[in-house]
Formats: C-alpha cells, sequence, structure tokens
C-alpha cells in the first residue's frame, strides 16, 4: 500500500499526507494502543485505501498496534485514520480496561502458566 | 472480573525499559512472536533522534522508534510488549505506555548501571510494577544481584535477576518475574 523508492528517499507519500495532515483526530481522542478495534456493518463507498485496508484487518478484533503493523503505518497516522473510521461508526472500539481497571488474579495467573509453557 | 469469562478479547501491556543500547529491542527478539518490530510513531514537533546506535547524525526526520512484539498466551488472551524509547526527551510517550500496564522490565548494564537509574525512579514513582533484569553481556564483569540491588536502592520486594537477552528461555525467565511480581503486588494492594 505504501509504495517505496527506496530507504533513503522513504515512502512515496508521506505518512502524514494520508492524514491531510493531522496529528490528531477530529474529536480529539486518543486510542490506547492495546485498544481493540474492529470493523463494524459495510463499509460505504468513497473509502481510500488505507482506510479499507484497515476495515479488513479489523474484520476481527485486532489492536491499534497490530493494525499499524499490519498496514505498515505509522501508529500515529493509524491513530488519526482509525479515529475517523470511528467518528463515522465504521469501528467498534474496546478500551483495554474494559474488563475492569486491574486484571485478575486468575488471568494473571493463566499468563504466567503460558508464558512458562511457551 | 465475570467480563473475562467472555469472548472479548483481553491485552496486556508489558514495557521493557532502560538505558540506550542496552538490549531491549533483542530482549523483545527473543521472546515475540513476531520479529520485533520497530512501530515508528512521527512526531510532528520534535527534532532530530531515534534510539539507534548509527546514523543518528545524519537523521533527520522527525521519528521516534518503538520496538512492539506480541506473545499470544492462547485464543483472546495476548500480552503486547512495548520497548520504550531510551531518550529522556521522549519521555512524554512513557505516560502513555506505561498507563494501564502490567508492569515492566527495567535492563541494566552493569558497566553503565547508571544508564537504568532514570527508568527505575519512573516506574518507581508511577507505581507501576518493575522488575530488574540484569544484561550478561559477553565480558561484563558478574556483579551478584544484591550489589545491583544495593547500587539502585531497591525496596526489597522488587526482583532483580540476571539474563540473557538473547537466549529464549532467560527472556521467558524475565517475563515470568515480572508478571509474579505484579501478581503479589496486586494481591497485596487487595
Amino acid at each position: 500500500m505504501t509504495m517505496w523508492m527506496d530507504d533513503e528517499a522513504g515512502p512515496l507519500v508521506r505518512p502524514y499526507a494520508l492524514t491531510r495532515g493531522r496529528t490528531r483526530s477530529a474529536s480529539g481522542e486518543t486510542l490506547d494502543l492495546i485498544a481493540m478495534v474492529s470493523a463494524v456493518g459495510d463499509p460505504p463507498g468513497g473509502l481510500g485505501p488505507e482506510q479499507l485496508a484497515i476495515l479488513r484487518a479489523a474484520r476481527s478484533p485486532i489492536s491499534v498496534a497490530d493494525v499499524a503493523v499490519e498496514l505498515d503505518l505509522p501508529v500515529g497516522v493509524v491513530r488519526v485514520l482509525l479515529s475517523d473510521l470511528h467518528d463515522h461508526g465504521l469501528i467498534s472500539v474496546t478500551a483495554p480496561n474494559a474488563a475492569g481497571p486491574r486484571p485478575s488474579e486468575r488471568l494473571l495467573k493463566e499468563v504466567i502458566n503460558g508464558l512458562r509453557a511457551l | 472480573m465475570d467480563s473475562e469469562l467472555s469472548d472479548d478479547p483481553v491485552a496486556l501491556k508489558i514495557l521493557i525499559a532502560g538505558g540506550f543500547g542496552v538490549g531491549k529491542t533483542t530482549l523483545v527478539g527473543s521472546i515475540s512472536e513476531i520479529k520485533p518490530l520497530r512501530t515508528e510513531e512521527v512526531l510532528s514537533d520534535i527534532g532530530i533522534g531515534v534510539d539507534d546506535l548509527d546514523g543518528v547524525e545524519k537523521k533527520t526526520t522527525t521519528t521516534v522508534a518503538m520496538d512492539f512484539g506480541r506473545i499470544t498466551i492462547r485464543e483472546g488472551l495476548v500480552v503486547y510488549l512495548f520497548g520504550t524509547p531510551g531518550q529522556e526527551r521522549f519521555w512524554f510517550m512513557w505516560d502513555e505506555l506505561s498507563h494501564g500496564a502490567l508492569g515492566a522490565v527495567v535492563i541494566a548494564d552493569t558497566r553503565r548501571l547508571t544508564d537504568c537509574f532514570p527508568s527505575v525512579d519512573y516506574f518507581e514513582q508511577r507505581g507501576t510494577p518493575f522488575v530488574v533484569a540484569v544484561n550478561c553481556f559477553d565480558g561484563a564483569s558478574r556483579h551478584s544481584v544484591e550489589d545491583v540491588r544495593i547500587a539502585l536502592d531497591l525496596d526489597d520486594d522488587v526482583p532483580v535477576l540476571l539474563c540473557d537477552v538473547r537466549r529464549r528461555a532467560s527472556a521467558k525467565e524475565v517475563m515470568v518475574s515480572l508478571v509474579e511480581h505484579s501478581l503479589r503486588t496486586l494481591t497485596a494492594a487487595g
């Protein structure tokens, strides 16, 4: 999606051109790196290739950081694009602490066992 | 927490901190299921500087790289690793990164132990559970865990362990130690 000439030249389209120069979304919200996003409904016409790629990546819940990795775009750019999609009701966002302010003992024990089993 | 029993995916965040060139990227790479990605954060009003060993003087773009890794415990339970930018002027990014973090690993190099003082101070002040992982570089004189604890003036309950960040087993041990420490902190807090 982002065409590169070479590392020296950088991407043909500068990353923030995709956000029309914005470093923040209109609503000013900053999505947490590990907030989970999911596509909602069918995408309307008129979306750009990056927006469509995000909606494809978010067909099942995916973290904001993983979206940045999938699209190979800076997190700052992805956040603005995601906020736009959120403002238009095309994605849902689940904040990372929606399950409670702190993870439960049971969950942490599961993580410890999972790490040991790696 | 009942909501954790539902299908909602749970994402946890662990930070990897420490001085410049201490092995943050290597640690993430040793344990992450994906290649250690350097997710670039482009900043609108900050000058030069990336946490990199070469080419710093040539760099004119306004970017800062964050190491990013992922460990899937099971479907719907994922641990994300974020390497914090090493330079102090990027600390505004730390506040966001450490928000809601399960804990942090501070990597220390005994040849330049002072490099990790700011990280230790930061997590102590924020009350973020952390462990100190002393990276045993080849040829680095080995200090005892106790020496490091004294030098860093750590509380007795902060785990300090020797590690080799290049080895997966060692990286695993560090992560387990951190989550166990977070669990103890959580339990102690009630």
